[in-house]
């Protein structure tokens, strides 16, 4: 596997308080991470160093040559004062070509709604919309800020296994953060914990059985987990290391 | 037929609703109308301070914008809002500039520069519009894509390498350029009123920020000329004339889009 991208020792912070202490992390071509953490722990902060938004205060972030970001926000800071159709908002930065646009909307199942407004769009459907621009240019590496916020359980569900049909066909690399983590986890080769550093990290089978894991978020998320764990039942050496 | 005055008048509106035009729409999605006040009421200190350094009155007023729109982008914080920061420059400025009327001003119609004075531009005038219209559009079609990803999120534009803290410094400078040379044409209360009233008509019938651009100097141009047409016609002020005539535009697309 190639890096793609990896933050080394990475600490952040805002007026002398600091909201990620000593961070590794490297992202491998085609595997799927997931960040999850309570509020405040610093998952929006490591987000924001790996798209390049802010610079850590001491550590580093390091790319692979000419490596292709697609990003998909939170939210956008339009409204309706501000026209953009999807078709349009696809070309953003650049203009892209027809085809790319109709293959685009095609994977995501955005054909019908290219000509809406994008301020009216219902919430699964603006996210729909944001990962087709995201994908559109064929990046090594997709990130995904709280995708599924908005989303009731059945549209995130559905959302992330989208985002793993796109994987196996864009072959790119995802990292996601998440606070909703009985869905996300099954589909990911690798979870990390965060709160404020790296709590633990592993296969998700690894992570959910963590004491550390389990401090932050409880055992009622176990039901829910069974859910989508099937696939990843098989056996990992990984062990969840802690340090605090 | 017209006057040559008419004609300068006309050449120097089109020019000036072609830049407020496009930089309106701007105002209108980065919510910077309140910026675009300030800026107009600060230009009164560039005026007055032009006249006392024996230069001319738009070095003057570009200065002072531009003064401006660097201190707002330096001064402004988590713990004082851009609009605070704006509403203390605006009205300093505004106080210094009456100040420094009453001191160098012998003369100087204030008038004039609250409500413009456009048929009494030169050619002169009308050159310097038409070379700042030409670098201006130049200027906005060169950034338009970063400034379009820009308004749609800083973090989307970091993704893709557009720094969106530098974009919006681009475009404040830019919007303080145009109000300076806007001023002499429609005067410093009523610039706003061209910025944001084509772009909100234009809104009504677009759906692609490229098309609002285009219709938000369409609506601008034409209220310009049939406002100073009106100015003629009925011995009305022609700033206001202008204003008032894009407000009828508003109106009546506010009107179909309700029906």
């Amino acid at each position: 596997m190639t890096d793609l991208i990896s933050l080394n020792s990475v600490t952040i912070g805002y007026d002398r308080k600091i909201v990620l202490r000593d961070v590794d992390l490297t992202v491998n071509r085609g595997e799927i991470i997931t960040i999850v953490g309570p509020n405040g722990s610093g998952k929006t902060s490591m987000m924001r160093a790996l798209i390049g938004a802010l610079v850590p205060t001491t550590g580093s972030v390091s790319r692979s040559k000419s490596l292709s970001v697609g990003y998909v926000p939170q939210k956008l800071n339009i409204d309706y004062s501000f026209p953009i159709t999807v078709r349009r908002f696809l070309s953003v930065p650049k203009r892209v070509k027809v085809e790319q646009i109709s293959e685009a909307a095609a994977l995501v199942g955005i054909h019908d709604i290219l000509d809406q407004q994008i301020a009216t769009l219902s919430g699964g459907q603006f996210q729909r919309a944001l990962l087709a621009r995201a994908i559109i240019d064929s990046p090594d590496l997709l990130l995904l800020d709280e995708p599924t916020q908005g989303l009731d359980q059945n549209g995130a569900a559905r959302f992330y296994q989208l985002i793993a049909e796109l994987k196996a066909e864009l072959d790119c690399a995802i990292v996601l953060v998440s606070h909703d983590l009985h869905v996300v986890m099954s589909a990911s080769d690798r979870v990390i914990c965060l709160n404020g550093h790296i709590c633990c990290e592993g296969t998700p089978s690894v992570v959910s059985s963590a004491p550390e894991y389990r401090a932050l978020f409880g055992t009622g998320t176990q039901g829910a987990l069974a859910l989508y764990q099937h696939q990843h039942d098989h056996v990992h050496d990984e062990t969840c290391s802690h340090d605090h | 037929m017209f006057a040559e005055f008419m004609i300068r008048a006309f050449l120097s509106g089109l020019g000036v609703a072609i830049l407020t035009g496009v930089l309106g729409c701007f105002v209108i999605w980065r919510r910077m109308v309140y910026f675009g006040d300030a800026l107009s009421h600060a230009a009164i200190l560039g005026v007055v301070g032009a006249i006392a350094l024996h230069v001319s009155a738009y070095f003057g007023v570009i200065a002072l914008a531009l003064i401006l729109s660097v201190l707002l982008f330096t001064l402004t914080s988590r713990i004082q809002g851009a609009d605070v920061i704006l509403g203390v420059f605006a009205q300093t400025g505004l106080a210094l500039g009456l100040i420094g009327a009453s001191i160098w001003g012998r003369g100087l119609s204030i008038e004039a520069i609250l409500f413009g004075d456009i048929l009494a531009v030169g050619w002169h005038d009308i050159i310097f519009i038409w070379i700042g219209v030409a670098v201006i559009l130049g200027i906005i079609l060169w950034r338009w894509s970063n400034w379009i990803t820009a308004t749609l999120g800083d973090d989307l534009a970091a993704s893709v390498g557009v720094n969106a803290k530098h974009e919006s410094f681009y475009l404040a400078a830019l919007l303080a350029i145009v109000v300076g040379l806007a001023l002499k044409i429609v005067g410093a209360l009523l610039i706003t009123a061209l910025l944001i009233i084509p772009a909100a008509t234009a809104r009504r019938f677009t759906s692609t920020p490229e098309t609002m651009a285009v219709l938000s100097v369409g609506f601008g141009s034409a209220a310009s000329a049939i406002g100073l047409w009106a100015a003629y016609v009925f011995d009305w002020p022609a700033g206001p004339s202008m204003v008032a005539t894009a407000a009828v535009f508003f109106g009546i697309s506010q009107w179909r889009s309700a029906v």
